[in-house]
């Protein structure tokens, strides 16, 4: 009980000094100045004339909702004698996988580097700013020479990682039994299973209404629908809106419900932060930025759905590269920003800088991230903030090596397990053939299933992801996936005819396949 | 009823012959006795011409209407309008209301338009009104952009003026008919950059109107930034979505082929502008292709050997108003993507199930009245008959409301999907 108290006083004591930093606590101050004016507010009664205050006005609902965004960011409480790298990385032997990693990736990009006799980052001269400026909303056009630029890695490479990591610690021993996991992922990390996924998500049940199941043409919406939409319009709580989005968000309301849940509100200072990095992308060019381009314009720009905001894209990528304030969620992610050194001072720490600035190397498929949120919002500030809040709260755990039950190797982990507990001769005959199932369900889980379902259906399953506030789901539609299409998947006999039964996913509806995975298989 | 469904087309698209050959049809010359002939608008000229003196047994289906130019050329689409709704005003229905400024509240639709060079006076009186607009020059005839071009100084259209003296070396009658309208320089943007909405309407009889709206359309991007820049109005990759011209562009992609779905559309529209003004967008959409068709069904010769799919062209502008631009009897059955060929694949057949029923030799006499189960992806977009029975006067009284926003009244047979609130 006393550890419980000191280990919660010690969270407030954290919360408070981060939010003293921030724009919130500067305007409550001065509200509260301002509300001396106030008749109602008495000198005898004064803090709890000014408390009333701030919750009449609203003003207590915003610093709520800006403690419960830094509760859901704030790792859990760990043992106070424990170094930050635990806060990052608990186990010893994913941290130093996660660095050997890095150190590949580092000489890759050093090496693209040398090869193309480009530098990694270079002040643009003044006619190049002018004609960037010029052509800010329309960066698409520009046809630079990507020939040359491969992207740094792409997701398979990632997974070859994966599939060798092993605790040094743990021995299982020679002898096979139906212990033995037959899955790529040989790490004993816990995952859960069925029974408490069902405990996990339980508002996703077969009774309980759910937009993208019961908003359908067959359901008259009064059943469900309209009352959904009603209370969704009230909302201005970060932690209700968490809860309510859990059963899915109407589109109407999507991009404000996420934007309460992520806790962004456009101030003047964001958009000018914005635009303080929109003019460090003109006067510094990175070599990131040519692997930004490349990376659009072999994926986005080939989508269907998301072909038309390929501007966008660049505009939030090349900001994005270039934002420190990233850096601070290195601190609970078990990787760490790459580090350069000036010119001639390798080894020397007053001359190290992070590259790219914000310590984000960006892989195949990584713009695939922003994409789907273009169908929310339009104004770039705004999007901008948006993505970075998702990235340092969800996305950065897609391809980092860590523990962490958000994490990809849980995920994978997850997938394979539920996969062999509840399908098991699915699994068996799809590893005898040589088709792995992971070596297929990982690129959706990367990439969080972007540009693989239909927007509406994606949007559906990233208002799960911010409700519960973990990327598990991710595993179990992948699982669920597999469970759909499973008659077919039982008859090929390889690796290639398993990826042509689930090369096209865009018309699948998530929900349904995630409750009947959940909720109404037999297990 | 024994015997195949013979079959001729001058149209050679995969996506047609395709269609029949699944129904086991079989392929004749049209000098046999055919039972189906899928036309080119010069051929359906030919058949009904006077001098052909063709008669169409009983037996024989054709894809496209007599007089189907009422509708589909550029000029005589805005006279049979302009038509429609002075003989609504002059019997006083409501549907013709104006503002205070003159504008009509529910049929103001169709961009400013003047035939060439017969309203050339009248278009210079309009045009000096507001001399820094931008206005738009299409031929008559024309299709695929063709010919197409903008302008913002008189001195552009010379030639076109009834009494021009420069023009003396083209006689009056070898003058190409163009329509000149006000362009709309404020279209409504994606991603920056223009688009239009191609919808396709299915027509099986116009009196009563029987329609059906495909729910499958799509929207046409721009391959460059739109901007309303008088220095890029010859750039016609900023202002014509055609693919015929897109696609010649530096930046046309195959893959997408620039389109996107309409559901894409409804989607970004109600995520980022509201659920509200979208679904009043498209109800007015639906709303300005019924009235097309009502204009001009008076005047169609309503031959029960014929259907006719239409490609319906519309334009979004940044209040969220619809405008019609055109419409094409003969949409483009070629397919620039993967996914437009499964679309149009998917039309024909669903549009061969409506107009041919059962796939068997047809009866020009039967009802024209398909089972809810063949429509496939049409809805029905507006049958006179059931809302003859439903009241004809409840379609006045629900638009003489505010908007189309209310949900008038649930269309009996559809229980929940509503096309429109005027039924």
């Amino acid at each position: 009980m006393l550890q419980e108290e000191s280990d919660l006083s010690l969270i407030i004591a954290q919360i408070v000094q981060k939010l003293k930093g921030s724009n919130l606590y500067s305007q409550l101050e001065r509200q509260a100045w301002a509300s001396l004016q106030r008749p109602e507010i008495k000198l005898e009664s004064l803090k709890e004339d000014i408390k009333e205050f701030f919750k009449i006005s609203g003003w207590e609902k915003k610093l709520q909702n800006a403690v419960y965004s830094e509760l859901s960011v704030f790792p859990l409480p760990s043992h106070p004698a424990a170094p930050p790298e635990h806060l990052k990385e608990p186990l010893v032997y994913m941290r130093k996988a996660q660095g050997s990693w890095e150190k590949r990736i580092l000489k890759s990009l050093n090496s693209m580097c040398t090869e193309l006799s480009i530098p990694l980052a270079r002040k643009r001269p003044v006619g190049e700013q002018k004609e960037l400026l010029n052509k800010w909303n329309e960066m698409g056009t520009d046809e630079p020479d990507l020939s040359l630029f491969r992207p740094v890695y792409a997701p398979k490479d990632f997974l070859e990682v994966l599939i060798n990591l092993r605790n040094p610690n743990y021995e299982n021993g020679d002898s096979l039994s139906f212990r033995t996991h037959l899955g790529l992922i040989q790490v004993p990390l816990k995952v859960k299973d069925i029974p408490e996924l069902k405990e996990c998500f339980v508002e996703l049940g077969l009774n309980i209404g759910q937009l993208g199941i019961d908003d359908s043409t067959q359901v008259p919406p009064e059943l469900f629908e309209n009352e959904h939409v009603r209370i969704g319009q009230k909302e201005q709580d970060s932690a209700a809106a968490q809860q309510y989005i859990r059963q899915g968000s109407p589109t109407a309301l999507r991009a404000e419900l996420w934007a309460l849940i992520l806790n962004i509100s456009s101030q003047p200072e964001d958009v000018l932060y914005y635009e303080q990095l929109k003019t460090n992308v003109i006067q510094h060019d990175l070599l990131v930025d040519s692997l930004i381009y490349k990376d659009v314009k072999l994926t986005a720009s080939n989508d269907d759905y998301y072909f038309v905001f390929e501007d966008y894209l660049y505009q939030v990528l090349l900001c994005f590269s270039r934002d420190t304030s990233v850096l601070s969620h290195f601190a609970f992610n078990s990787a760490s920003p790459p580090k350069s050194y000036i010119r001639g001072k390798l080894g020397l720490e007053e001359y190290a800088v992070f590259y790219p600035p914000n310590g984000v190397i960006p892989f195949h498929g990584f713009s695939m991230y922003v994409a789907p949120l273009c169908f929310l919002y339009h104004e770039p500030s705004k999007l901008y903030q948006i993505f970075r809040e998702m990235y340092v709260r969800f996305f950065f755990r897609l391809h980092s090596i860590s523990s962490h039950p958000s994490g990809i190797v849980s995920l994978c982990l997850l997938f394979e397990t539920l996969l062999q507990t509840y399908l098991p001769q699915l699994f068996y005959h799809l590893r005898e053939i040589g088709a792995q199932p992971l070596r297929i369900s990982f690129k959706w889980m990367v990439r969080a299933f972007s540009g693989y379902l239909a927007t509406d259906q994606l949007l559906l399953l990233w208002d799960r992801i911010l409700g519960y506030n973990s990327l598990e789901i991710l595993a179990v539609l992948a699982a669920a996936v597999f469970a759909f299409r499973a008659v077919n998947l039982m008859e090929v006999t390889s690796l290639a005819a398993a990826e042509a039964v689930l090369a096209d996913l865009s018309t699948l509806k998530v929900m349904p396949l995630l409750q009947i995975f959940l909720f109404a298989t037999v297990t | 009823m024994a015997g195949k469904v013979k079959w001729v087309t001058d149209i050679e698209k995969s996506v047609l012959i395709n269609n029949f050959e699944k129904r086991g049809w079989v392929q004749v010359t049209e000098n046999e006795d055919w039972n189906f002939y899928w036309m080119s608008v010069q051929t359906i000229r030919n058949v009904f011409s006077v001098e052909a003196g063709y008669r169409l047994s009983d037996d024989q289906i054709v894809n496209h209407f007599p007089n189907h130019y009422e509708l589909t050329r550029k000029d005589l689409m805005v006279k049979n309008i302009k038509r429609y709704r002075k003989e609504l005003e002059k019997e006083g229905s409501p549907l013709a209301e104006k503002d205070e400024n003159g504008k009509y509240l529910y049929l103001d639709f169709v961009p400013v338009t003047y035939m060439l060079p017969a309203d050339y006076n009248l278009f210079v009186e309009e045009f000096r009104k507001s001399p820094s607009s931008t206005w738009i020059m299409k031929p008559c005839g024309k299709a695929q952009g063709k010919g197409i071009f903008l302008i913002n100084k008189l001195s552009q259209i010379k030639k076109w003026s009834r009494d021009s003296k420069t023009s003396s070396f083209v006689s009056q009658s070898n003058k190409e008919a163009y329509v000149i309208s006000l362009y709309i320089n404020n279209p409504s943007l994606i991603g920056g950059r223009k688009f239009d909405l191609r919808l396709y309407v299915l027509v099986s009889t116009y009196r009563p109107l029987r329609c059906y709206m495909y729910k499958l359309g799509f929207c046409r991007f721009c391959t460059v930034k739109y901007t309303p820049s008088t220095s890029e109005l010859d750039n016609m990759f900023v202002h014509l979505t055609n693919v015929a011209i897109q696609k010649h562009g530096e930046d046309y992609n195959h893959i997408h082929g620039g389109k996107w779905t309409v559901s894409n559309l409804r989607l970004y529209l109600e995520s980022t502008r509201g659920k509200e003004v979208t679904s009043k967008l498209f109800d007015e959409i639906h709303w300005i292709i019924v009235q097309s068709l009502k204009a001009v069904a008076p005047v169609m010769n309503n031959d029960k050997h014929c259907f006719e799919c239409y490609g319906y062209d519309t334009i979004i502008d940044d209040k969220l108003k619809p405008w019609l631009i055109e419409v094409n009897a003969s949409p483009s059955l070629t397919s620039s993507t993967a996914n437009d060929r499964i679309l149009k694949y998917n039309l024909i057949n669903d549009t061969l199930n409506i107009a041919v029923p059962n796939g068997e030799i047809p009866d020009c006499k039967w009802n024209k009245s398909p089972p809810k189960e063949v429509l496939g992806n049409y809805e029905i977009l507006y049958d006179e008959e059931l809302a003859q029975g439903d009241g004809a006067d409840r379609e006045l009284r629900s638009r003489q409301g505010q908007s189309l926003g209310p949900r008038a009244g649930r269309s009996r047979d559809s229980g929940r999907a509503v096309l429109t609130t005027w039924k």
